[in-house]
């Protein structure tokens, strides 16, 4: 595979851009960077197909297309079956001669959002990395359905509040926990899954190009703050972005062959929960007295989560 | 300083999203539809510069949002240290960057998030956002003084 360097900065720099301005994401929105890093970090040509979500509805305004690459958006939920059927046919035309350029380094990658990923297109990707595709699945994770107005998704923290599960006199917002995506694909037994997050750009890129090099359905879980439905100012998506992996929401790590757990980003100080959640506008409600148990949940869990995460990088099972 | 023919070529900016009315509208079209971003043979674009590929009107690229911005970021080529965190951050590809310099920044594109101005770690900034009407040579003769570290 033809890899970009990832040395530095400035020789990822040197890399020719393959996803167009000119889309309809919100300013400052972190899907777009996560996206345009996938694109820089390989020379081969790629197959990407997309889930719908806010990555879809703006990059595809009829008549542009933000893509330089072959794209293709079917339905809600089936980026990974669609990727899947992609593969399955090139390999049976590469099989066959049938192919117009059989020596062209092909890769397939899946985009969803949180929603399609957690709710929606569970049951496709399930399926598709059952099958065991060689493709990457990218969720890019901003905890709601933000596409439609903010709905809670499975993927949506406990205590945020979103425009289904509203914060108010009786309710602190949604009251179950996220699901543990990371965990459930590595279940799958994906040679390849991680966590990873865009402030820390070098091991994203790194993540994603072992993704894009292991043979088999790779899962990657990367964090996409939303300053629409998070409410923060669009200038700080890097910032907030520091705050989740250096909080611990979103500890950055890898599974390989579903159990050698790898941590990519210790931070050197941890931060409290509190900070991250003071930076957005839909944890606002906590810091109200009757609500400061949540906090202390949400740290609570967040910590269990970490030791936990130690622990099996220690035993290697 | 900035060179504004530095990347232009005819194909970029033409057009707001909203153009196309010659083209088909949506409740017209065939269900599936293709677009093609390049004219021609696009087997070699990942080698190819922005400014050396031959853009279709399909591409996004050929289309402007700089009507989204209410202030747009002034880029100071004396203070840059070519660090590219801006290259990297930026959510619209609209730092322009070749040969590992940044060069400058793509206005029909950006959307004045103001990202790069936060991940500039220059003293000051080589970054900051000025109102849309300033112009380069005023607002980069408002540049302000090197501060002094705060002890």
């Amino acid at each position: 595979m033809a890899i970009t360097s990832v040395k530095n900065l400035k020789e990822f720099s040197t890399a020719n851009d393959r996803f167009e301005g000119a889309h309809t994401l919100c300013p400052g929105c972190a899907h777009s960077m996560i996206v345009r890093e996938l694109m820089n970090c390989t020379d081969d040509n790629l197959v990407v197909t997309t889930n719908t979500g806010c990555l879809e509805v703006s990059t595809a305004v009829y008549p542009f297309t933000s893509w330089d690459t072959s794209w293709m958006h079917i339905g809600f939920e089936n980026a990974a079956s669609a990727a899947g059927g992609a593969e399955a046919m090139y390999k049976a035309r590469k099989k066959k001669g049938t192919l117009k350029d059989p020596d062209a380094p092909v890769k397939f990658v899946a985009f969803g959002g949180d929603g399609s990923t957690f709710d929606i297109g569970f049951q496709w990707m399930s399926g598709a990395f059952e099958r065991g595709h060689d493709f990457t699945y990218i969720c890019l994770d901003n905890e709601n359905y933000a596409n439609t107005g903010g709905q809670r998704s499975s993927a949506t923290p406990i205590g945020a509040t979103t425009s289904t599960a509203q914060a108010g006199t009786h309710s602190y917002g949604k009251k179950e926990k996220k699901k543990d995506i990371v965990a459930i694909m590595a279940a799958h037994g994906a040679p390849y899954v991680a966590q990873l997050a865009p402030n820390k750009w070098k091991s994203m890129a790194k993540g994603f190009q072992k993704a894009l090099e292991t043979e088999g359905p790779c899962f990657i879980n990367t964090v996409s703050p939303c300053c629409t439905e998070w409410r923060f100012d669009p200038k700080d998506t890097i910032g907030i972005t520091d705050l989740a992996t250096d909080s611990l929401m979103f500890p950055i790590y890898e599974i390989i062959d579903g159990h050698e757990l790898n941590i990519l980003y210790r931070p050197k100080n941890v931060i409290p929960v509190e900070d991250y959640l003071a930076a957005q506008g839909r944890y606002k409600h906590l810091f109200k007295p009757e609500y400061r148990h949540v906090i202390d949940e949400i740290q609570k869990g967040v910590d269990e989560y970490w030791e936990m995460l130690q622990r099996r990088e220690e035993a290697r099972v | 300083m900035q060179d504004p023919k530095l990347c232009a070529t005819e194909k970029r900016g033409l057009h707001e999203l909203e153009a196309g009315k010659d083209l088909m509208g949506w409740d017209e079209v065939t269900q599936g539809s293709v677009l093609p971003s390049f004219e021609g043979d696009a087997s070699n674009i990942a080698h190819l510069k922005q400014e050396e590929r031959d853009y279709s009107h399909f591409n996004s690229y050929t289309a402007t949002v700089a009507s989204w911005r209410v202030q747009k970021p002034v880029f100071n080529i004396d203070v840059c240290i070519d660090c590219q965190n801006c290259w990297v951050w930026c959510p619209d590809t609209s730092i322009i960057s070749r040969d590992k310099q940044m060069l400058g920044i793509d206005y029909d594109h950006c959307k004045g998030c103001e990202v790069c101005v936060e991940v500039c770690p220059t003293n000051p900034k080589s970054l900051l956002m000025f109102s849309e009407q300033e112009d380069l040579e005023t607002a980069l003769s408002q540049w302000p003084e090197k501060k002094k570290k705060e002890k």
